[in-house]
């Protein structure tokens, strides 16, 4: 689903964020990305996103080369992909629901689906009782499962979380990641950057480790 | 069937054409709906624009609309040319007649008409205000005046030669012909017409330049916003749809602001315009804009509104991108 091939990173100032990455996450893997901060975690979630491009190498998503993706259809590649952001960057002038259906009304559903879907997603995170709720009133962890709510309310294929759990006490982060590894179940690529090595050690699934822009484990299948 | 096709967890999400359509007009709805719910939700600096956009535009119009008004009211006057034929003082009152009498036996002539001295002191009198100046009078200074009517098939150069020969005759003191002053306005209104032609670009010029700097500053509050909508997959587009409707708002509220404050311009004139134009004996009225005219502006205002946000939008929104 994600394939990395010998991609490099080297940005405008010199600076070398990425050196000779390569692996693979096979669709329905959910795997852990690690490494201390500035070993590039964020430079190869941006790469995924096409939020940068690759200076040397080949990143491929879905079968599809990114090189090949016009900057015209940017949003369209983006739509398909999920992602939670470690400060949930949510809308604070608008409603719970109406944070969760911005991908969808993005996407172009009609106003009916878009309920149906926006439900389905706040009852899977436990928020269906707070949809008319403004972010600010919620609680960090709620905050972080209205972003999650955001990211799987268009049902993508890929889910990519960038230090989901940053701000959030081991309990509520591992309720967070139980809630990651239910989406993995049903099919959906997980793929989350953190730094909390204790937990996601625990949880017993595949970990990339980056160190200084290099893969420096887990790049086997 | 309105419902995207795909309802798999984890498939892709796909919709169709039709739906796609139907989404796009409910965004256009939904961000016209939004972007005029913000204008009107921050009522006293939208009505500072409205304010602004509907004095830059009503000020061309209202020049435009006074000249509209001039050009009608000198259109009245273009027909019957007239040449005022000055005697010499010492031609007295039945001379005067005779001489009307050979004029008005010209091939060329139309009518003739004599206003003998006394008449006109009299009505100089009545008109001016100065009656008792002009009864203290020892002798009576004005001359004894012919109004020449020439026939109507004589174009310019003819009359002008009529003029010469009029003035040749040797009772005439002077003859003038009334067209001088009527070309000189005519062409004074030429000029008005191109000044505000000029002073009217420059002005909607102005309003697309102050519109694109509030659509800028919508932009700047919003940033934040455009960064997630971009991050989760929204085009430029998308991100510009409500922003082309908020200068559209703003736009026609100007439109509509202009249009009041030339119609109360015209209000506030009317009366003393009718009262001069009784002291002239005529039943002369100003023309409004009418309801044509102000939908036009209207609809002005909104393509203004719409261009500056363009402006605005394509030189600031491809700047914000995730970083």
């Amino acid at each position: 689903m994600i394939r990395f091939e010998r991609v490099s990173k080297r940005y405008a100032e010199g600076h070398d964020a990425l050196r000779d990455v390569s692996f693979e996450i096979a669709r329905d893997d959910l795997v852990f990305l690690t490494g201390h901060s500035g070993a590039g975690k964020s430079t190869l979630m941006r790469l995924i996103m096409l939020m940068d491009r690759a200076s040397r190498g080949t990143v491929e998503v879905d079968g599809r080369d990114l090189a090949t993706v016009s900057s015209r259809r940017i949003p369209q590649h983006r739509r398909n992909i999920g992602v939670v952001f470690q400060n949930h960057q949510l809308l604070n002038d608008r409603s719970v629901f109406d944070n969760v259906a911005l991908p969808l009304v993005i996407s172009g559903y009609d106003h009916r689906e878009i309920g149906r879907r926006v439900r389905a997603a706040l009852d899977k995170v436990g928020l269906l009782d707070r949809e008319r709720a403004n972010p600010v009133t919620l609680s960090g962890g709620e905050q972080q499962r209205v972003g999650i709510a955001r990211a799987v309310a268009g049902r993508p294929k890929i889910l990519l979380a960038d230090e989901p759990t940053g701000n959030l006490d081991p309990e509520l982060s591992a309720e967070i990641m139980r809630l990651f590894e239910s989406f993995n179940q049903v099919g959906v690529t997980v793929l989350i950057a953190s730094h909390d090595l204790a937990l996601i050690s625990r949880l017993r699934h595949r970990i990339l480790t980056l160190r200084d822009g290099r893969l420096v484990s887990g790049g086997a299948l | 069937m309105s419902r995207p096709r795909s309802e798999g967890g984890a498939s892709l999400s796909r919709t169709r054409l039709g739906d796609l359509y139907q989404a796009w007009l409910h965004h256009h709805r939904l961000s016209a709906a939004d972007s005029l719910h913000r204008v009107v939700d921050q009522p006293l600096s939208s009505l500072m624009t409205w304010l602004v956009i509907g004095i830059a535009l009503a000020l061309p119009v209202g020049l435009s609309v006074a000249l509209d008004n001039a050009a009608e009211l000198s259109s009245r006057w273009d027909s019957p040319t007239q040449i005022s034929v000055f005697l010499q003082p010492a031609v007295d009152e039945s001379a005067a007649r005779d001489l009307a009498t050979t004029i008005e036996a010209r091939g060329d002539i139309q009518a003739v008409r004599l206003i003998t001295r006394d008449a006109a002191l009299a009505e100089f009198g009545a008109l001016s205000g100065f009656a008792d100046v002009v009864a203290s009078l020892d002798q009576n200074p004005l001359p004894n005046l012919l109004l020449v009517t020439p026939d109507e098939g004589l174009d310019g150069p003819a009359i002008a030669a009529l003029r010469d020969a009029l003035a040749a005759q040797a009772p005439v003191d002077d003859a003038v012909l009334d067209m001088a002053w009527l070309q000189r306005l005519n062409s004074l209104m030429a000029l008005g017409r191109k000044l505000v032609l000029a002073v009217g670009a420059l002005l909607l010029c102005g309003v697309v330049l102050i519109l694109g700097n509030t659509i800028r500053l919508a932009i700047e509050n919003r940033r934040e916003e455009i960064v997630i909508v971009k991050l989760v997959g929204g085009s430029n587009a998308f991100v510009r749809r409500p922003f082309l409707y908020t200068g559209l708002w703003y736009g026609v509220g100007g439109g509509a602001v202009a249009g009041l404050v030339v119609s109360a311009a015209l209000w506030f004139l009317e009366i003393p315009v009718g009262n001069l134009a009784a002291l002239y004996q005529s039943s002369f009225e100003l023309s409004g804009l009418g309801v044509m005219g102000a939908l036009n502006l209207v609809i002005l205002g909104g393509i203004l509104g719409l261009a500056g946000a363009w402006l605005a939008v394509g030189r600031h929104l491809s700047a914000i991108e995730p970083r």
